[in-house]
């Protein structure tokens, strides 16, 4: 179970969000600019050390603090076992694809390792892009990579921003299920954060619905997605 | 040609070079990747020496290093002897006089070296130091060779600072600018000539290999660089 209350400012911009995600696959819903990115890569421990724009929170996973600024207590990004896979897939471009999946298995002996590569990109079926670098895929293979080399490492929490926004919607949905079935497997708590709203009904049990940095919902997809619905149809009724 | 200044000169930039690479790598990676408020006056502090008149900066570490002040007396405990008009006092000013030579191409590099990947190593486990070597020096490779050519040349041409600490002695501190200069004093300009000429010539040699096809080459196998 995750378990978050942050208070972030980013120029303008506030994100004050408090949630408690306690099904194995949530969705974080929201317009662009609702915060999505923000709360995922302070989830992943990224962001709260900038000296010009404190944070403040607390972040728990399965009852472990991550982070509790009362307490001065924050967790490295690399020792918090979680995973992320943003929008922009960050390969090392000096480094092949099997290489920049095996970067987080630094200290893994030479065998396991190569077990592991191999395992990952078959899952994200991207066993044949192992030896090209990263300038040699295309948008859509190098989201697969990257999303390989997040899961390597077997995280306990996966965060997923976006994470399949070059794939084209039947290898995206493809994936999602694969990794879906990969992560119940594993006991891994996923975040999804999209603005996609099949994306949001197709793997939401449980949908965060956020709007200006604020949390409007959190509950099952069906309950939160009609809300949201019936929202927008208003408008569209009003205009 | 006096060949064991020029001897010592290659000696003693080979030497400034290698010291100020271990030095200046984790400090323009910490000043890249640090978040706290100091790091601004740290690299002015770090960037002083560009702007410090050589002579001023030779007399301070004169002052410093000479046998009057504690530290200087420490110093020459460690070492056995005072630094001040020694080949060891050479090496300090040198350090100190080309650090910003060494620092500044690297903080340009690593930072052009984009935060997503930086972000994605640190979420992959990896402490600050795999960052820097595995991700910040291969990224950023052309600033570690123009880092290490322009270091190498401000040393074999520094005057000031080696007047100042090391004075003229053969051997020990007389390097290539100090024959160049006595040369001149002497009003030989053939020999004159054939040291400038010589001093011009690392210099063009030098700067040829940072423009060189295989770095450039290099460079479009994955370096970023600013």
């Amino acid at each position: 179970m995750l378990e978050f209350r942050i208070e972030a400012r980013r120029g303008s911009f506030r994100l004050e969000v408090e949630g408690r995600f306690a099904s194995e696959w949530t969705v974080v819903f929201g317009p662009s600019g609702a915060g999505k990115s923000t709360l995922l890569r302070l989830l992943a421990g990224l962001d709260w050390a900038r000296a010009d724009e404190p944070v403040r929170g607390r972040v728990t996973l399965d009852a472990i603090e991550l982070t509790d600024t009362d307490r001065r207590l924050r967790l490295r990004p690399g020792r918090r076992q979680s995973g992320m896979v943003a929008q922009e897939p960050a390969l090392f471009p000096h480094l092949s694809a099997a290489a920049n999946v095996a970067y987080g298995l630094h200290g893994w002996d030479r065998a396991r390792q190569a077990r592991r590569i191999a395992e990952m990109l078959e899952l994200v079926g991207a066993t044949e892009l192992a030896g090209r670098r990263p300038a040699e895929l295309s948008g859509g293979q190098a989201q697969r990579v990257a999303l390989a080399r997040a899961l390597a490492r077997g995280p306990q929490l996966l965060l997923l921003d976006e994470p399949f926004s070059a794939l084209d919607g039947a290898a995206s949905d493809a994936l999602l299920e694969r990794l879906q079935a990969w992560a119940r497997a594993n006991g891994v708590q996923t975040v999804l954060a999209t603005h996609d709203v099949s994306d949001a009904l197709m793997t939401g049990a449980e949908v965060l619905l956020l709007r200006e940095g604020r949390k409007v919902a959190l509950g099952p997809a069906a309950n939160v997605l009609a809300g949201e619905r019936d929202r927008l149809l208003g408008r569209l009724e009003l205009s | 040609m006096d060949w064991q200044a020029l001897a010592l000169t290659l000696r003693l930039a080979t030497v400034t070079t290698a010291i100020l690479l271990a030095v200046a790598v984790p400090l323009a990676a910490l000043l890249v990747l640090g978040r706290w408020r100091w790091l601004a006056a740290l690299e002015a502090l770090a960037t002083l020496p560009l702007v410090l008149p050589p002579t001023v900066l030779g007399f301070f570490l004169l002052v410093l290093l000479g046998p009057r002040t504690a530290v200087g007396r420490g110093i020459a405990a460690v070492f056995g002897h005072p630094l001040a008009f020694s080949f060891d006092g050479l090496v300090v000013g040198s350090v100190i006089y080309s650090l910003p030579f060494a620092v500044q191409p690297l903080v340009a590099g690593f930072a052009a070296v984009p935060e997503s990947l930086v972000d994605a190593a640190r979420l992959l486990g990896a402490s600050p130091a795999r960052i820097v070597t595995t991700l910040l020096m291969p990224l950023a490779r052309r600033s570690l060779i123009t880092a290490a050519v322009l270091t190498f040349l401000h040393t074999v041409g520094e005057f000031g600072v080696v007047l100042m600490l090391g004075g003229d002695i053969p051997g020990s501190t007389r390097t290539l600018s100090i024959v160049l200069y006595n040369q001149v004093e002497n009003f030989d300009y053939a020999a004159a000539g054939q040291t400038a000429a010589i001093l011009l010539g690392l210099s063009l040699l030098a700067l040829a290999a940072i423009y060189s096809k295989g770095l450039k080459r290099g460079s479009a196998r994955g370096g970023r660089d600013a």
